[in-house]
């Protein structure tokens, strides 16, 4: 087989050992918001990493860990970035906080359920990330820029996979719809919590992007794939949120403790 | 003749997926995979054959709409060409040492 | 000229006794050549070949599950992501291979039916557990090691889209390794815990490392016949020793000891001796009987159960569009 057929290469990225060894020291409000947007990325990956080996087809197990390694990506890229603000590391954020210094939003920790709730809870993030980044590539901070200028594009394919399963699955079998309905609806609840505002983005001005500003184009554009897939937005019931502040489901303590456990066991220990 | 594993009776066909490794260069075929339909196929042929930048592009078909040309046939169909040297620059000899020829 | 696509319906072709079909067989082999899907082939060669790489197949993938046992608590943000992508690589592998192995007309649905079932054998290196970090660097270092010695021949074995597939997998194999014997080298330097974690993990591994070359080239019937046939080109005991001639003066590098005390530098053979290995227990764990054995092809049979309804979701589907565009089309 001929070289030609194909290439291996590691690509032109930016990446958390870049941005760790650029070492451009964020304000503390910056870092602050960072951590939101790298747990967010950092917890979905987290609950993606646990389908490797149990996705629906093997050619899904290789999509979905896509996904999981450009959201670990991304989460190790804003953590990398905060964590100079307190002359600490990626690690140190994501190993040594407890549950109430967390403050990713509440769906990225929901349980995977099926297939069904995991589509929705990636249909609902990705449309949400991208329209976040795709704005956040316009921040006056020049990192948080760079760093979404490379997750836009990824998160773009997000979007993409959820869109073509969201349309599979509700418009497949009997059995595929009713499941979709109910992954939509449990996953759906959690999206009033993506859109609110506080002090912290407010004071940040041009380096955050206002969260309840992402809401018309998130509605549009999921209302359109929704309406395609012969699906109703879900109504009701409206969780509490409140992740932002540090408050979590019930979910979330046995989801961290995992992750946690062998750093935690070994305080002195590098890898 | 289709591609060879091609088979009716999967759930989700088989796809043969060519790969354009750099700008200016062909596809060349990857390998397969299985997928419902077209546009999952493509999909899958990114997130399979093109996780360390071997890609620019990615094509797939459905294996079984290949069509080959018949290996028991091998001879009939390859004979021609053999035999017809003059056909390559190597057969021109007297032109040797002539610059730019 | 487009003969019947007779392949599409037999899932097992039928190999009718061809003396032409045979002699050019023989002659692509005699010549070192490849030998492509549609060429004639001994039925015996097919079916070899169908096995082993189908076999191989099932092993990447049923090699996802001891160290996927491991994302979820890596014990860093750099270390879980290139876990990730390791295991996923298998995925992929898996993938490749079964490609490969449909060429010879076995579709993929029904070597995963063979696998659930316990039919099929894949590895059984992938029966031991793997209760501690440590493993993920021992796997790595040792268990890919080894692979990477059985592998690089089969780049040249002489069926073409076998040869193809590990030509792939070797080349995005080659961080496999390296990333394992790093995970050991920090453990190895780090503190008294870590050191002894890595020891504890290197003597678990070692010998079943070993025994992943096969049975002594005196019990190993088979080997014979695929050497002829290009598609093996070292025995056994070959490769084994190559292995252990690698491993020692790396092992020493890492500040581990092998659990073997016979290793010594044999001047004359210009090699490592090393031990006598506890064949009985190899058997065992071939004929399932190994730590967790069930626990793996349950976890395969889980996953392929539960995703039935997205399969068939996904395929209904496209049913649906093919439908929708036909009629569009004669509207």
């Amino acid at each position: 087989m001929s070289d030609q057929s194909f290439r291996i290469s590691a690509g032109e990225a930016l990446t958390a050992e870049k941005i760790t060894e650029a070492g451009e020291k964020p304000s503390e409000a910056v870092a602050t918001y960072a951590v939101r947007l790298g747990d967010d990325a950092l917890i979905l990956a987290q609950r993606l990493g646990w389908w490797i080996a149990r996705a629906p087809e093997l050619e899904e197990d290789v999509a979905l860990g896509n996904i999981a390694l450009d959201q670990l990506g991304h989460a190790r890229s804003f953590l990398s970035y905060a964590a100079l603000a307190w002359g600490k590391t990626e690690d140190d954020l994501a190993y040594f906080r407890d549950e109430p210094e967390f403050t990713n939003l509440q769906i990225v920790e929901q349980p995977n359920g099926d297939f069904a709730a995991t589509i929705a809870r990636q249909f609902i993030v990705s449309y949400y990330q991208f329209e976040l980044y795709r704005r956040l590539v316009d921040s006056t901070n020049a990192t948080l820029a760079a760093i979404a200028a490379k997750a836009v594009k990824e998160v773009d394919y997000h979007r993409d996979h959820a869109t073509q399963w969201v349309l599979r699955l509700a418009l497949g079998t009997e059995e595929s719809r009713r499941r979709m309905i109910a992954g939509l609806g449990v996953m759906w609840p959690y999206v009033d919590e993506m859109f609110r505002d506080d002090d912290l983005v407010e004071s940040l001005g041009d380096a955050a992007v206002l969260p309840s500003s992402l809401r018309e184009d998130f509605d549009a554009v999921t209302g359109a794939v929704l309406a395609e897939a012969e699906l109703e937005v879900p109504e009701g019931f409206v969780a509490r949120g409140g992740g932002r502040e540090g408050i979590h489901t019930e979910f979330f303590g046995p989801l961290i403790a995992e992750m946690q456990v062998l750093a935690r066991a070994h305080p002195e220990a590098t890898w | 003749m289709s591609a060879p594993g091609s088979n009716d009776t999967e759930p989700w066909p088989l796809w043969e997926v060519f790969v354009r490794s750099s700008r200016g260069l062909s596809h060349l075929h990857a390998g397969s995979l299985h997928a419902p339909d077209a546009e999952m196929a493509v999909r899958n042929a990114r997130d399979l054959y093109t996780r360390r930048n071997e890609g620019v592009s990615v094509w797939v078909v459905r294996s079984s709409d290949i069509t080959a040309s018949d290996p028991d046939a091998k001879g009939a169909f390859f004979e021609s060409p053999r035999g017809k040297e003059y056909r390559h620059a190597s057969y021109y000899t007297e032109s040797e040492g002539v610059k730019h020829l | 000229m487009a003969a019947s696509a007779n392949m599409a319906r037999n899932t097992e072709p039928e190999t009718v006794e061809d003396p032409d079909g045979r002699a050019r067989f023989d002659e692509l082999i005699a010549a070192d050549q490849r030998v492509e899907p549609t060429d004639w082939m001994p039925e015996a060669y097919r079916k070899t070949l169908v096995r082993q790489v189908s076999q191989h197949a099932h092993s990447e993938i049923i090699g996802m599950q001891p160290e996927g046992n491991w994302i979820t608590r890596a014990p860093s943000l750099k270390r879980k992501a290139i876990l990730m992508a390791k295991v996923q690589d298998e995925a992929g592998h898996g993938l490749y291979l079964y490609s490969a192995a449909q060429t010879l007309g076995t579709p993929r649905d029904k070597m995963t039916e063979d696998l659930i079932s316990g039919k099929a054998k894949y590895s059984s290196i992938f029966n031991y557990p793997t209760p501690t970090w440590a493993d993920m660097g021992s796997i790595g270092w040792l268990v890919d090691g080894a692979a990477i010695c059985n592998q690089v021949p089969l780049c040249r074995a002489s069926y073409g889209p076998y040869a193809r597939a590990m030509v792939r997998i070797c080349k995005e194999e080659s961080f496999h390794q390296r990333q394992g014997f790093e995970i050991l080298l920090h453990l190895s330097r780090g503190t008294k815990e870590q050191h002894a974690m890595a020891q504890e993990s290197v003597n678990r591994w070692y010998a079943p490392a070993l025994m992943m070359f096969g049975p002594p080239d005196a019990d190993s019937p088979n080997s014979a016949q695929s050497m002829a046939w290009n598609i093996k080109r070292f025995s056994n005991d070959e490769l084994r020793q190559r292995f252990v001639d690698m491993i020692v003066p790396q092992s020493e590098v890492l500040g581990l000891t092998l659990p073997d005390p016979d290793i010594k530098w044999n001047e004359e053979r210009g090699h490592y001796d090393f031990g006598e290995l506890d064949w009985d227990e190899f058997y065992e764990v071939l004929k399932g009987r190994g730590p967790a054995n069930a626990i793996r092809l349950e976890r395969r049979r889980t996953a392929h159960e539960e995703g039935a309804w997205v399969r068939e979701a996904a395929a209904a589907y496209a049913e649906r569009r093919r439908q929708q565009s036909e009629k569009a089309q004669a509207a």
